[in-house]
């Protein structure tokens, strides 16, 4: 691991470490309202001042952070499953079915991925509850986010099916069924897991861009995206500079994945 | 190519096709559906208010309904947006040229800069000589377009350019792996060693036959582009697609959305294809022929 790697490690580490313990960091939740303190600068009490609700923005960015660094990745699970499963399943059966399913993640990534996301988004109530629009934006991340890693995947399994070891293990007289759960499965590990890392950005991004036009998580639940709704007053911003403190958290963390995973050295081009 | 042409107009055309179904499902799905206002106003008899009922009927056939509306997507009926009140395809004749244009120089000037510092950092060879385009790439990648429009817009640049700022660090670190990659083939180490200028090397050499590759970034621009267009556009306020886009979502008009995804999916295949012709064509053209298959 490079020096530039250990020091992203390091920051990501004091940024989760600091969200988890986010309780015993602030006094205040991130929904308390302190009507005598409006719009108050940084000060011992409210390190990063307070919005114009009166809420502690320190407070409102250590969860946020714990909300988007707890479900950019559960979002990057269930879309590296998903995957897992589509492009498993395209890889070992091969045939016509590779050709369809491959045409169907074809389909399905030729299809703007934000357009899709709104479109889908809008499907569902936009009126629910904080906690449930929460699980809702993850949710669709997860479900929508399979198509890029489902390729890779099964170009993964393509290798290994044509691999000695599994025609031995077929020719052995293994079940498929058995084939692809202990052989097949257990030797995609890296794969699935480099599929998983490289989602998380993604994820975190596409969290922001949604919150930033209104569709992420709602009020009063804290997320990157829905605080980095302030910024659109520009003269707030310009008298209130550390306003500016989760756009500068969101870009240092997204920064320091994409080169611990080695991302901005390939490009991504999800 | 004949078969690579097929193989891109099936894509497009099964694009249309389950797009459509998409569409025509989402529409069916969404809040609203099958419900008329007119059925609420007092002034129409009982047997005008059957007669309405019975026209929304014939919707209820599902596979009659999808008919209908593939039949009228394709004859460039894209529906009626119910919270602007007025035919999609009006809205979109309106605002399509302006989020073509902001992309168009969003992709082009995006393109340029990641070529030229990419170039300049494969002739400059210094140690650290990429330092300021990686760091600058490295915070392009990390940033959300919304973040990246809101800054230009503080600094009075126009929107465009924050569609070339999102484009850029994809363009850049692709097109440096490949010089790179290509720079340091043999027969650009012959060309060094046989005395040519490095500028000479450069074009002819690495820039020449890594170019095809470089054209298939096209397609992955466009879609990155119109995918940055929607938070750019709400940000900068420009009257474009993505802004439509954004407005049909928070109004929940699926019909609107819908077809705008689908129009924008046809938009991006269509150049992917072009870009994959283009470098099909150019292989067919560049490429000699195996030893084995060459005739004697």
């Amino acid at each position: 691991m490079s020096f530039k790697q250990k020091f992203a490690l390091a920051i990501l580490g004091v940024a989760v470490v600091a969200s988890l313990g986010a309780g015993y960091l602030v006094q205040s939740s991130y929904s308390e309202q302190f009507r005598d303190a409006i719009s108050a600068p940084p000060s011992a009490r409210f390190w990063l001042g307070t919005d114009e609700l009166g809420r502690d923005r320190f407070a409102r960015l250590l969860y946020g952070t714990r909300v988007s660094m707890l479900l950019a990745p559960a979002a990057a699970l269930l879309a590296t499953l998903i995957a897992g499963l589509i492009g498993g399943a395209a890889g070992y059966l091969g045939g016509r079915w590779e050709r369809m399913i491959t045409a169907g993640v074809d389909l399905f990534l030729s299809l703007p991925w934000l357009f899709l996301l709104l479109a889908v988004r809008a499907l569902l109530p936009l009126n629910t509850s904080p906690v449930m629009s929460v699980m809702i934006t993850f949710l669709l991340l997860g479900c929508l986010g399979w198509a890029g890693p489902a390729r890779i995947i099964r170009a993964g399994t393509r290798t290994l099916v044509n691999s000695d070891f599994l025609v031995q293990a077929s020719a052995s007289g293994v079940s498929r069924w058995r084939l692809f759960w202990r052989h097949l499965l257990p030797n995609l590990r890296p794969v699935l897991l480099a599929q998983f890392w490289i989602s998380i950005p993604l994820f975190i991004l596409s969290e922001a861009n949604l919150g930033l036009l209104g569709l992420g998580v709602s009020e009063p639940l804290p997320s990157w995206g829905a605080m980095l709704r302030d910024l659109e007053n520009y003269s707030a911003v310009l008298q209130n500079p550390w306003m500016l403190a989760p756009a500068v958290l969101l870009v240092a963390v997204v920064g320091c994945l994409q080169l611990l995973l080695g991302t901005e050295e390939r490009g991504v081009s999800c | 190519m004949l078969s690579l042409l097929l193989r891109q107009a099936r894509r497009i055309l099964l694009t249309v096709l389950l797009g459509g179904l998409l569409g025509a499902t989402l529409v069916r799905l969404g809040p609203g559906f099958g419900v008329d206002e007119r059925e609420l106003d007092n002034r129409l008899s009982a047997d005008s208010q059957q007669a309405i009922r019975m026209e929304r009927a014939k919707e209820n056939n599902i596979a009659l309904f999808y008919v209908r509306y593939l039949g009228g997507f394709l004859h460039g009926d894209f529906g009626f947006s119910r919270s602007l009140n007025r035919p999609v395809a009006e809205l979109l004749k309106e605002r399509l040229p302006l989020t073509l244009e902001s992309l168009g120089y969003g992709v082009f000037g995006g393109a340029s800069m990641g070529l030229v510092l990419a170039l300049l950092t494969v002739w400059w060879r210094a140690p650290g000589s990429d330092l300021v385009p990686a760091l600058l790439s490295g915070l392009c990648l990390a940033a959300p377009a919304a973040i990246i429009a809101l800054v230009l817009l503080w600094i009075g640049v126009a929107s465009r350019w924050a569609i070339a700022l999102v484009v850029f660090p994809h363009v850049y670190r692709y097109a440096k792996n490949q010089l790179i990659a290509t720079s340091q083939s043999p027969h650009v180490v012959a060309a060094e060693a046989k005395g040519l200028s490095s500028w000479r090397v450069l074009w002819a050499h690495v820039f020449t036959p890594a170019a095809p590759q470089l054209a298939a970034l096209a397609g992955i621009s466009v879609s990155l582009a119109f995918g940055a267009s929607i938070p750019i556009e709400v940000i900068c306020d420009t009257p474009g697609v993505g802004q439509l886009a954004w407005r049909a979502a928070m109004d929940r008009d699926l019909p609107m959305l819908v077809t705008i995804t689908v129009l924008v999916a046809l938009m991006t295949l269509v150049v992917n294809s072009l870009a994959d012709l283009a470098l099909a064509a150019w292989k067919n053209n560049t490429v000699p022929p195996a030893a084995g298959s060459a005739p004697a």
